[in-house]
């Protein structure tokens, strides 16, 4: 019989437990009790034993670590086959990950090879009556739609800050299992060849208080100067629509909403962006949204709690003026 | 002779008004808009243009299209062949058409498998209807070959494959030898449009229809694993405030005040 929550956990750059590890435990533990059964982490990777305890903290009853150099960054065709093994060997009823690099290739995948289905990018997911429901926007947000399934394991990819972390509480005790983290090189039928990260300066979009994002009405590259004046005096990062980065005014790796970032700072300063559904479900978590543009009926002020009707260009440079005045006093 | 297939599906128009768009939620679909005509999936389109990339550079590639859905699937097959793909194929068959992505991926793979031979097959990283991102992928493991996603560029030589992906924050290039899927997604650049003479021609292409029988498959046995338990737009309830002034000066002063008073900044 499948019981019990399966985590695929995720290990940062740095070699910390990623904090969307914690959110989908927590999301775990809230689930458990009506799926049935514990909750269990599976964490793949290189140096990653030391993380049992920080999973078991945040609400792992067991860890299975698969650690191996070979697994230093993530690879489908060598992490795949391993996550299949835990999944039959444990049979649990539900399988988290997140929507991160990871959970977009590897959940299809696994799914594939269990002969089961993906619900991908959710934001709930609700268990009860014997039934697991993940609900998830689709239509680019437009709309949003509940699945239940018809065979098991589920399986579900939550999208970052979508899942509330269990508070972290070091003395539960988790137990850490070693699984075979062997990698068949016969399986391994892709090569990386080469990994580039783009540095960006300053506060990481992800982790940033306050985002100053700019679109397609900065009228070009030149107009992202002034907002990241103003994120610097803000404290925060500088993010992008899909518009400017398909037009090469900014890099994607700032891109925010459907196909690039999910962010969450406590501020978010719209400049020139028209609000479409595909870039509002970046920041559909965000409570806080400004919107500067010139466009009274632009769609970005249905959802802005702080609307400005004007020309940025007239209006970003007082505002930071001002806004240093304030932070300075 | 390269032979690359491209999934091509046909979408509701992801640029329709937001104030247009419109659920019928006893059906669970999405109503159609009149004077909005449905459009390629645009990541599809962009793996044709990757296809269209590889044959610049390799003349004799033949790159078919390859789409499951209704009779009206028909024009995203004609814009992909307009662009300059060479064979259309249309799975049209009324038993399939509440496939869900399971099913979906299992037809694609069996008529990739009477396609055969191929070196590639390219998918959209998601479909721009239900942005599921599976199908690509699920294709993948059902004919057991590798599958490297979301690209932003594809190169192809003698048998090998060489992909850029997008990562997070970053980027990665990875290798695979053909055949093998790759999903791409919108980094890769705009897909070309198709010229007049060229729409022209493929309007007079013949594109081949099949059933499920004609892949060998028997739809009554295909069952969908997910069930749409609803579907419905999302309330969006926010209380906006214009900070009115009369100047844009005054205007971005007061902004400031305001978030100040609101301990946002
Ligand atoms: C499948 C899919 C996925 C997508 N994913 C994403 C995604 O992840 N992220 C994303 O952002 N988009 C995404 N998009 C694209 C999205 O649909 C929009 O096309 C895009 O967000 C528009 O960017 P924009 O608001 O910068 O440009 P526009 O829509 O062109 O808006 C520009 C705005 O600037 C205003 N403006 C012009 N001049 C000025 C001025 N001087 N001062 C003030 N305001 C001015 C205009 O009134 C207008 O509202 C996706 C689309 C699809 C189909
Ligand atoms: N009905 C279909 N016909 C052709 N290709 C499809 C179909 N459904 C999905 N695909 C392909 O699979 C990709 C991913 O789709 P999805 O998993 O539905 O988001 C799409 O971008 C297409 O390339």
């Amino acid at each position: 019989m499948a019981e019990g929550v399966l985590v695929i956990g995720e290990a940062t750059e740095d070699g910390q437990l990623a904090p969307i590890t914690a959110e989908l435990l927590g999301a775990a533990r809230r689930l458990a009790g009506a799926v049935g059964g514990g909750v269990i982490c599976a964490l793949l990777g290189s140096g990653v034993e030391g993380l049992a305890k920080e999973a078991a903290a945040f609400g792992a009853d067991k860890v299975f670590v698969a650690d191996n150099a070979l697994l230093k960054e993530y690879q489908g065709d060598a992490y795949v086959p391993i996550a299949e093994r835990i999944c039959k060997e444990q049979s649990p009823a539900l399988v988290l990950l997140g929507q991160t690099m990871l959970g977009r290739d590897m959940a299809p995948r696994l799914a594939a090879r269990l002969g089961t289905a993906v619900a991908m990018d959710c934001i709930d997911v609700a268990a009860g009556g014997g039934k697991v429901v993940a609900t998830r926007p689709c239509y680019g947000g437009s709309a949003q739609a509940q699945y239940s399934f018809n065979t098991s394991p589920q399986i579900v990819t939550l999208r970052a800050k979508s899942q509330d972390p269990a508070p972290r509480d070091d003395s539960r005790q988790g137990e850490a299992v070693k699984v075979d983290a062997d990698v068949n090189p016969e399986s391994v039928r892709t090569r990386i060849v080469d990994r580039r990260k783009e540095k960006s300066e300053g506060v990481r979009l992800e982790d940033a208080p306050v985002v100053v994002s700019g679109g397609r009405g900065l009228g070009g590259p030149e107009g992202f100067k002034p907002l990241e004046e103003l994120a610097e005096a803000l404290g925060g990062a500088v993010g992008a629509s899909r518009a400017v980065c398909d037009l090469g005014w900014y890099p994607v790796a700032h891109q925010v909403g459907l196909t690039g970032k999910v962010v969450t700072p406590d501020l978010y300063i719209a400049v020139g962006i028209s609000g479409a559904s595909q870039h509002m479900a970046g920041i559909s978590q965000v409570k806080n949204i400004v919107a500067i543009n010139k466009d009274p009926d632009a769609s970005i002020f249905k959802v802005a709690r702080f609307a400005v009707v004007g020309d940025w260009k007239e209006i970003i440079p007082a505002f930071t003026e001002k806004v240093r005045e304030l932070k300075a006093q | 002779m390269p032979h690359i297939i491209c999934c091509v599906k046909q979408v509701p128009d992801p640029e329709t008004p937001a104030s247009q768009f419109r659920v019928d939620e006893a059906a669970k679909k999405v109503v159609p808009v009149p004077g909005i005509a449905p459009v390629p999936s645009q990541f599809d389109t962009i793996g044709v243009e990757a296809a269209l990339r590889i044959k610049d550079k390799t003349p004799d590639t033949t790159i078919t299209i390859l789409s499951l859905g209704p009779e009206s699937y028909r024009d995203s097959i004609k814009h992909s062949l307009a662009m300059g793909a060479d064979e259309g194929v249309l799975i049209n068959d009324p038993a399939l058409y509440e496939a869900d992505h399971w099913v979906t991926a299992q037809v694609l793979a069996a008529a990739i498998g009477k396609l055969a031979p191929f070196d590639l097959v390219i998918c959209g990283r998601q479909a721009v209807d239900w942005d599921m991102g599976v199908v690509g992928s699920t294709i993948a493991e059902i004919l057991n070959v590798p599958c490297i996603t979301i690209a932003k560029e594809i190169q192809y030589k003698d048998g090998q494959v060489v992909v850029e992906r997008v990562l997070l924050d970053g980027f990665e290039t990875a290798e695979s030898p053909a055949p093998c899927v790759v999903t791409v997604s919108n980094e890769l650049g705009e897909p070309r449009y198709p010229q007049l003479r060229q729409i022209m021609a493929a309007a007079r292409k013949e594109v081949k229809v099949w059933t499920a029988s004609d892949l060998g498959l028997d739809a009554a046995q295909l069952k969908n694993l997910v069930s749409l338990e609803r579907l419905y737009v999302p309330e969006v309830k926010v209380e906006t405030e214009i900070i009115d002034g009369e100047t844009p000066q005054e205007k971005a002063e007061k902004l400031a005040l305001k978030l100040r008073e609101a301990k946002l900044i």
